[in-house]
């Protein structure tokens, strides 16, 4: 085959190649710039003297960093509001899915209706706010992780993987011996899903380390806000100047950009460590919602 | 019938949490959506605060905000939906790379940004873009230009906004058409290939046609979402200086019900954002369906 490759496909391979060094350049660059820049003399990355490798390496933003006591309270409290949202997530959606999956359970598709009817038309956020607000929620852990519960494209792709996955026969088979719908559920359906597990527990894990919004409308106690939120306040409120002491105004404005570099590190840095690993699982959570979206 | 509920009533205690979140966090909300025709007040409540019509809704049409807000997020959405090729063209030309390898480092590269949270993606677009420090303004101004203040200028806003998304994002929307062309089955390729048909004739004629589908049931989610444009990033880029070209409906209705405590004013304003995208949605899929092609029922 790649003998009779003609003269125009081999140019059109050279420049397709040449084309994805691009794109991987423009991805990865600005990427590799945060690191750099992170650990350079904050006044050589602001004069622009620092393009590919660190200039007079110092590691005092990091070390503000670490000193920096409300991101830490906001990493612990993100960890805790990842931990318990994602639990609330992935079983509702294991129970729901598996249910809304069985052909032979009486109204289920009037019920999927009107589940994917929402992911069309929704209350809007004030109507969302007032329900939360009444029901006792503000400013409690239970307004970031309850109000989004289920995500309507989690839940048809969770049915789908059910419904593709779990032979009636076993169902059937297991019914002979007089196994019931829960023990079924419990016994075999569950351990045959690990895969799909996996994929909804990094879905909603993501989704809740990067969320700020719910904490913007629901949290009023500072001390409770999760990391975005003070990252928030660090990146995009410039408040970083407040962490330090430096005499000079123009080193401390230098100095407050060195942070932020570095804060973006550091924030970041549980996705980073965890993607090598996880992202062939994300690959395949989006290659089951597309069977069928 | 009642036999056949009663026999699967262990089904329906597994899907009742569901059921009861869909009930009070999805339909409470829809129910409460009522007060975009009330003068809703804290201590009458939902269902007890007086009918007033049209008048929130009237009130916002006639406010000198509508029309910058109408258009803002009109021509944000049309930006968008205007970059929607991209992953497209992306994934029929990453298709093509003939090194696996190559292929596969490309693919996790570039969707490696779509983890980045919208907070330290904005606070990076923040440092990229500083006027005197940023790398950006440094490469302007070597090539002597005089810098820009990306993020304070109107003017520059919906270009930041969208293509930053289009750096995040691309390569994550890339996998599902890379997906749908693993799909096509090769025998069509070798036929072409046997006939002398190039490799940018296979895109065209093989390739496109096979991932058409898929690209029309995208299409159509995507006008559905036409005008939830991703709002929490417009809000974190939003300052005093740009807010002329970056104040879009969804924000506004944030500032006027929440911060205002405006709530039957800004449920209005919603319902009618949420309105027009509905009725979008509903138009394309029938147009799709007229037409012939895929479409979502």
């Amino acid at each position: 085959m790649l003998m009779n490759r003609s003269k125009g496909d081999r140019l059109f391979d050279l420049l397709n190649g040449a084309f994805f060094l691009v794109v991987l350049a423009v991805v990865l660059y600005p990427l590799y710039f945060i690191v750099i820049a992170s650990i350079s003399d904050p006044g050589k990355v602001n004069t622009g003297a620092v393009w590919f490798w660190p200039i007079d390496m110092t590691l005092e933003g990091y070390r503000k960093i670490f000193e920096h006591e409300a991101l830490w309270n906001g990493y612990r409290n993100s960890a805790l509001y990842t931990l318990v949202g994602t639990a609330i997530n992935v079983a509702l959606l294991m129970t729901g899915g598996y249910a809304l999956s069985r052909k032979d359970v009486p109204g289920r598709n009037i019920i999927t209706l009107l589940i994917v009817f929402t992911m069309f038309f929704q209350g809007g956020i004030i109507p969302t706010y007032l329900i939360v607000r009444d029901l006792g929620m503000l400013n409690t852990i239970w307004a970031l992780v309850i109000p989004n519960a289920v995500s309507v494209y989690h839940l048809i792709v969770v049915r789908t993987y059910f419904e593709t996955t779990i032979p009636l026969e076993m169902l059937e088979a297991s019914k002979v011996d007089g196994c019931n719908n829960t023990r079924f559920f419990l016994r075999i359906v569950l351990p045959l899903s690990l895969p799909i597990i996996a994929v909804m527990v990094l879905f909603s894990a993501v989704v809740h380390w990067n969320s700020y919004f719910s904490a913007l409308i629901y949290l009023r106690d500072e001390s409770m806000y999760p990391l975005q939120m003070v990252l928030r306040e660090i990146l995009v409120r410039n408040s970083a100047q407040e962490l330090m002491n430096v005499e000079d105004m123009a080193a401390q404005q230098d100095f407050s950009e060195l942070i932020k570099y570095g804060v973006v590190i550091v924030s970041s840095l549980p996705v980073l460590i965890l993607y090598p690993f996880v992202q062939r699982y994300f690959i395949k959570g989006v290659m089951i919602g597309s069977i069928k979206g | 019938m009642l036999k056949k509920i009663a026999k699967s009533y262990e089904l329906y205690l597994l899907m009742l949490p569901t059921l009861i979140y869909f009930a009070i966090f999805q339909y409470g909300p829809i129910y409460g959506v009522q007060i975009a025709f009330k003068q809703y007040t804290i201590p009458k409540g939902i269902t007890g605060s007086p009918w007033v019509g049209f008048e929130q809704f009237e009130r916002f049409f006639s406010s000198y905000q509508f029309w910058n807000l109408l258009q803002n997020t009109l021509l944000i959405s049309l930006y968008e939906l205007a970059l929607f090729p991209i992953p497209i063209l992306l994934a029929l030309l990453l298709n093509q790379l003939t090194s696996q390898r190559f292929r596969k480092l490309v693919q996790t590269v570039t969707y490696a940004p779509h983890f980045i949270s919208v907070v330290v993606m904005v606070g990076m677009l923040y440092l990229f873009l500083s006027p005197s420090k940023g790398i950006i303004n440094q490469v302007l101004m070597l090539l002597g230009f005089e810098p820009v203040f990306f993020l304070a200028e109107p003017e520059w806003f919906k270009t930041v906004f969208v293509f930053s998304g289009v750096w995040q994002n691309a390569g994550f929307s890339m996998i599902i058409y890379i997906a749908a062309l693993a799909g096509i089955s090769p025998e069509l390729h070798e036929a072409a290939v046997m006939d002398g048909a190039s490799k940018a004739r296979r895109i065209w004629h093989i390739d496109l046609p096979g991932i058409m589908p898929t690209v029309m049931i995208l299409l159509i989610l995507n006008i559905g979402q036409f005008m939830s444009i991703g709002f929490e990033k417009v809000y974190l880029m939003q300052n005093a200086v740009n807010i002329s070209s970056s104040e879009i409906i969804q924000t506004y209705v944030y500032k006027a019900g929440l911060l205002n405590a405006q709530y039957s004013y800004s449920t209005a304003i919603g319902l009618f954002n949420s309105l027009i995208s509905f009725i979008l949605l509903l138009a394309v899929n029938m147009t799709a369906r007229k037409l012939d092609q895929t479409s979502l029922w």
